[in-house]
C-alpha cells in the first residue's frame, strides 16, 4: 500500500500516469492503424489468406481513373470549402463581437446547433430538399421563382453545390466560435490605440483584427485542409451511399469505402487512404511552413 | 476522505471522457457503416447499386435499423440450437414459422432457430467478419446476390455445400437459380426463394382512359405485344392519345441495369462472361438496348426514372402519379404495390417481356437472396437439412409464395391451380390477371446472367457512369460502352 501511495505521489511518475490515457489511446486507434494500413497497402487481402504484392495497389491507383475523380472532387470540394468557411465564419465572429448585433447568444446558437445534428438524419433532409422530383423542396422554391425544375443531384454543379450548402450549414458555427474565441484573445488596448490615431473600421479590421486572428486562421485552415479532403458522411447522405451519377459525389474516402467495406479489397482500400494521408499531410506541411506556424517554438 | 473519493471519481470521469473523445472524432471521420445503413433509402439501395438490379427486401427494413436490432426466437427450448442472420426482418419470420412445422413432423430432432435482423450493409460486413476470423458466425444466414461472390470466395472452408441436402428437390427447381449461388468448384452454397423473373407490369385502368376503350380491349393490345417495335408502337398511341406534358410510356433506369438484363437473356448474352469467364461490356445485346432507350427517351416516348430507378420512394411516387403506365421488374417487386400503392389496387396487369426478336427468351431472373450454412453451425447437417426444406419443400414454398410474395422456385406449383389461383392471397386479388399463370407461361424463356466478383464493378459503372452518360448526357453508345469497358479491363 505504501509503495503504491509513493509511486502515486511521486512528482516524476505523476506526470506519465496521467498523460497515460491519452498516450494508450493514440497508440491503440492511431498508431496501430496507421501501421497495420501501411502494411495492408502492400497486400492484397482475400477472404482465403493474405499475400504480398509489393506495390501493385499503387501502380494501380494511378490508372484508375474513378480514383482521379475522386481526387479531383475532394480538392475541389476542400478548396471551395476554404473560400466559404473561413472569411464568412470569421465576418461574423466580428459582427458576433461588435455592438452592431443584438441577442447574440440566439445567433451563435442557431448558428451552432446545426453542427449538433447527426450528418444522417441531416444528410437525409438535404436529399429529400435536392430531389429531383417536382414535389422536392429546392424544385418547389426554382418552380415558384419560374426557373423550372432541375435534376440536382445528377448534374455536376449543382451537386456539387448541394455539398457545399451542407458543409456552410453544418461548420459556419463552428468555425465562427473558433473565431470568437481568438478574437475574445486581442486586447482591446489595440484598438483603443488605434482609436486614438484615427484608424477606420475597416483598417482596425485590416491591420489589427486579421494580425492578431493569424493563430486562430492558421488552426481552422489545417483542420478545413483535412476535413475538406476527408470528407465522406455528406456525400454519403446525400446520395445515400457511395455511388452518384458520373461520380459526382464520390469523394477519396468515399472511395476508401467503397473498395475496402463494399468490395471487401481492403488491401488496396488501405493504398487509397495512404494517398489520402500523404497528400493531406503535404499540403498542411507546406502550409504550415508558409503561414510560418513550424518552426515558431525556436524563435 | 471524501476528497479522496471526489478525486479518484474525477480521474475516472477524465479517463472516461479521454477514451471517449478519441472514439468520438474516429467516428466524426472514419465510415460509419451503422449510421449510414440506417439511414439508407426505403428501397435498400445498396443492394440496387451491388447487383444492378436491386433486391427484394422490402423498402421499410432498414428504418427499423435505427431503432434496434430485431431478435425472435422460434421452436423447441429444448432442441437445437441455432443462430439465424437475415436483412429483412420477414425473412426471419418464415423461418419462425417453418421451424415450428418442422418440430412437428420431426420431434426427436427439434431445433430451436434464433433470428435476428441487421441492417443490410452491417449484417454482410458482419458476416464476412466472422467468417474471416473463423468464429462468431451465425448457423444459417441469408446472403443477397450482389454480395455473395464475396461471401463464396471462402469456399468450403467457410460455408456447408448444400448438394446432398438439396438433392430431394433439385428436379422441381429452376436449375438456373441453383446455379447462381454455387461457388467455383461446382458446388451449391446458397438455396434461392425466388426466380424474380422478370416481367412487364402494365397499368391498365390508365391507358383504357387515355386511349378511350374498356380494359378488355387494352388487354387484348398488351396481348398482342411481342417484339419491342410492337411496344414501343402501343406507347406511341398512349402518348398521342394523353398528349399531356410529363406523362410517358414508360421509364428508362440510370441506376439500375434491369433493362440491360432483359436484353442479354433475350440474345443469351453475359457481360461477366459466366463463372471464371472474361467481363465484356460490349455486348450486341447491350448496344440494342441503350440504342433503343436513348431514342425513347429522346422521342418523348420515356423518361429517366426519377432518382435512377423504379424502386425508390420517387418511383412509386412516379408510379402513382401515373407519369408512366408500364414498366418491367422482376415479380418480387409485386409487394412494393401492396406496401406501397395499394391505391392502385385492381388497375395493373402482368405481362411477358417485348424481345427483341420473335422466340428469343424473354425474362431473366433478378435479384434474390441465397441462404447458407456456415462451418461454423454446431450441427451443419441438421442445419442443412432444415434450411432445404424450408425453402425448397412444398409447405415452405406455399408461405414464402403468400408471405413474402415471391415467384417460387418450385416449378411444379407454378400450374398447380390451389397454390397458383388461390383468391385468398393478397398478390392474386391485387392484380387483373393471375401472376403465376405469366410465370407459367415464361417457364421456359428464363434467362440467366451470372453474379461474379467483377459484377459489383460492372453493375457500379454502369449505373454510375454509362447509363448515365448515355441517357442523361446523350452520349454516344459505342464510346460509352468503351469507357465501362476500359473500366472494367481495369479489374480483370
Amino acid at each position: 500500500m505504501n509503495k503504491f501511495k509513493k509511486f502515486f505521489y511521486s512528482q516524476k511518475a505523476a506526470p506519465y500516469v496521467f498523460v497515460l490515457p491519452f498516450i494508450i489511446s493514440f497508440l491503440l486507434f492511431w498508431i496501430y492503424p496507421l501501421c497495420s494500413t501501411i502494411t495492408m497497402s502492400f497486400q492484397d487481402i482475400k477472404p482465403t489468406g493474405t499475400e504480398w504484392v509489393g506495390v501493385k495497389n499503387f501502380t494501380k491507383l494511378l490508372k484508375d481513373g474513378i480514383f482521379h475523380t475522386a481526387i479531383k472532387n475532394s480538392f475541389q470540394y476542400m478548396i471551395l470549402t476554404l473560400v466559404l468557411l473561413i472569411p464568412f465564419p470569421m465576418l461574423w465572429a466580428v459582427l458576433m463581437d461588435s455592438r452592431l448585433v443584438k441577442a447574440k447568444g440566439f445567433w451563435k446558437a442557431c448558428l451552432y446547433v446545426p453542427a449538433l445534428t447527426s450528418v444522417v438524419i441531416s444528410g437525409t433532409l438535404f436529399r429529400l430538399m435536392f430531389s429531383e422530383y417536382p414535389t422536392g423542396q429546392m424544385n418547389v422554391i426554382t418552380t415558384a421563382l419560374g426557373l423550372g425544375t432541375f435534376k440536382w443531384l445528377k448534374v455536376k454543379a449543382t451537386g456539387l453545390g448541394a455539398l457545399l450548402l451542407v458543409a456552410c450549414w453544418r461548420w459556419t458555427g463552428v468555425n465562427m466560435l473558433y473565431f470568437i474565441s481568438g478574437l475574445k484573445a486581442i486586447d482591446t488596448a489595440m484598438y483603443e490605440a488605434a482609436d486614438i490615431d484615427g484608424a477606420t473600421a475597416w483598417q482596425k479590421f485590416r491591420y489589427v483584427t486579421i494580425p492578431l486572428l493569424k493563430p486562430t486562421t492558421v488552426y481552422v485552415l489545417t483542420i478545413s485542409v483535412y476535413a475538406g479532403l476527408a470528407m465522406f458522411m455528406e456525400s454519403y447522405m446525400l446520395w445515400a451511399g457511395p455511388d452518384s451519377p458520373n461520380n459526382i459525389g464520390l469523394t477519396i474516402v468515399g472511395y476508401l469505402y467503397k473498395r475496402g467495406i463494399t468490395k471487401n479489397q481492403l488491401g488496396y482500400g488501405s493504398a487509397v487512404g495512404i494517398v489520402l494521408l500523404v497528400i493531406a499531410l503535404a499540403i498542411n506541411i507546406v502550409q504550415l511552413i508558409v503561414n510560418g506556424t513550424l518552426g515558431k517554438e525556436e524563435d | 476522505m471524501k476528497k479522496k473519493v471526489l478525486a479518484t471519481l474525477m480521474t475516472a470521469a477524465m479517463l472516461a471522457t479521454t477514451l471517449v473523445g478519441c472514439g468520438g472524432t474516429d467516428a466524426g471521420s472514419a465510415p460509419a457503416a451503422d449510421d449510414g445503413a440506417a439511414a439508407e433509402a426505403p428501397a435498400a439501395d445498396d443492394g440496387a447499386a451491388d447487383d444492378g438490379a436491386s433486391e427484394e427486401a422490402p423498402a421499410d427494413d432498414a428504418a427499423a435499423a435505427e431503432e434496434e436490432i430485431p431478435t425472435a426466437t422460434f421452436g423447441d427450448p429444448n432442441g437445437t440450437h441455432m443462430e439465424m442472420w437475415t436483412f429483412v426482418e420477414i425473412h426471419g419470420q418464415h423461418y419462425g414459422n417453418m421451424v415450428e412445422k418442422w418440430n412437428e413432423q420431426n420431434p426427436d430432432r427439434t431445433i430451436e432457430i434464433t433470428c435476428t435482423t441487421y441492417p443490410y450493409a452491417d449484417m454482410h460486413t458482419k458476416l464476412l467478419t466472422s467468417l474471416n476470423a473463423g468464429t462468431g458466425a451465425p448457423d444459417i444466414c441469408d446472403v443477397e446476390i450482389g454480395q455473395f461472390p464475396n461471401v463464396i470466395a471462402g469456399l468450403d472452408t467457410w460455408l456447408v455445400p448444400q448438394n446432398d441436402t438439396a438433392a430431394p428437390y433439385l428436379d422441381t427447381m429452376v436449375q438456373a437459380r441453383m446455379d447462381v449461388y454455387s461457388g467455383s468448384d461446382g458446388n451449391y452454397y446458397g438455396i434461392p426463394y425466388h426466380v424474380g423473373a422478370t416481367v412487364m407490369y402494365y397499368n391498365v385502368a390508365a391507358m383504357a382512359e387515355a386511349l378511350g376503350i374498356s380494359n378488355d380491349d387494352v388487354i387484348a393490345k398488351i396481348d398482342a405485344v411481342v417484339t419491342w417495335d410492337d411496344y414501343a408502337a402501343l406507347g406511341q398511341e398512349y402518348v398521342d392519345a394523353i398528349a399531356t406534358e410529363g406523362k410517358h410510356w414508360t421509364s428508362v433506369d440510370t441506376a439500375g441495369c434491369d433493362w440491360q438484363w432483359i436484353a442479354m437473356a433475350e440474345y443469351g448474352e453475359d457481360w461477366t462472361g459466366g463463372m471464371g469467364g472474361t467481363a465484356n461490356v460490349q455486348l450486341e445485346s447491350i448496344k440494342k438496348m441503350c440504342t433503343m432507350e436513348q431514342e425513347w427517351v429522346n422521342n418523348g416516348l420515356a423518361m429517366v426514372s426519377p432518382d435512377g430507378h423504379v424502386d425508390l420512394e420517387a418511383g412509386f411516387q412516379n408510379i402513382l402519379d401515373h407519369n408512366i403506365v408500364s414498366f418491367p421488374k422482376a415479380m418480387w417487386y409485386m409487394s412494393r404495390f401492396t406496401n406501397y400503392m395499394p391505391e392502385e389496387k385492381g388497375n395493373w396487369y402482368i405481362a411477358k417481356c417485348p424481345v427483341f426478336e420473335a422466340g428469343q427468351k424473354c425474362s431473366v431472373g433478378i435479384g434474390g437472396t441465397g441462404t447458407v450454412v456456415t462451418q461454423q453451425a454446431g450441427d451443419p447437417a441438421l442445419a442443412s437439412e432444415f434450411l432445404c426444406w424450408a425453402k425448397m419443400s412444398e409447405e415452405g414454398e406455399q408461405l414464402i409464395w403468400d408471405n413474402l410474395g415471391f415467384d417460387v422456385c418450385n416449378t411444379v406449383l407454378w400450374n398447380d391451380d390451389a397454390f397458383a389461383h388461390d383468391d385468398s392471397n393478397q398478390y392474386n386479388q391485387f392484380f387483373i390477371n393471375y401472376p403465376y399463370d405469366v410465370l407459367y407461361s415464361i417457364k421456359d424463356d428464363i434467362g440467366t446472367v451470372y453474379t461474379t466478383a467483377i459484377s459489383p464493378t460492372i453493375n457500379e459503372q454502369m449505373c454510375n457512369v454509362t447509363l448515365n452518360d448515355i441517357l442523361e448526357n446523350g452520349m454516344d453508345v459505342e464510346e460509352a460502352l468503351q469507357a465501362a469497358q476500359d473500366v472494367v479491363d481495369l479489374e480483370q
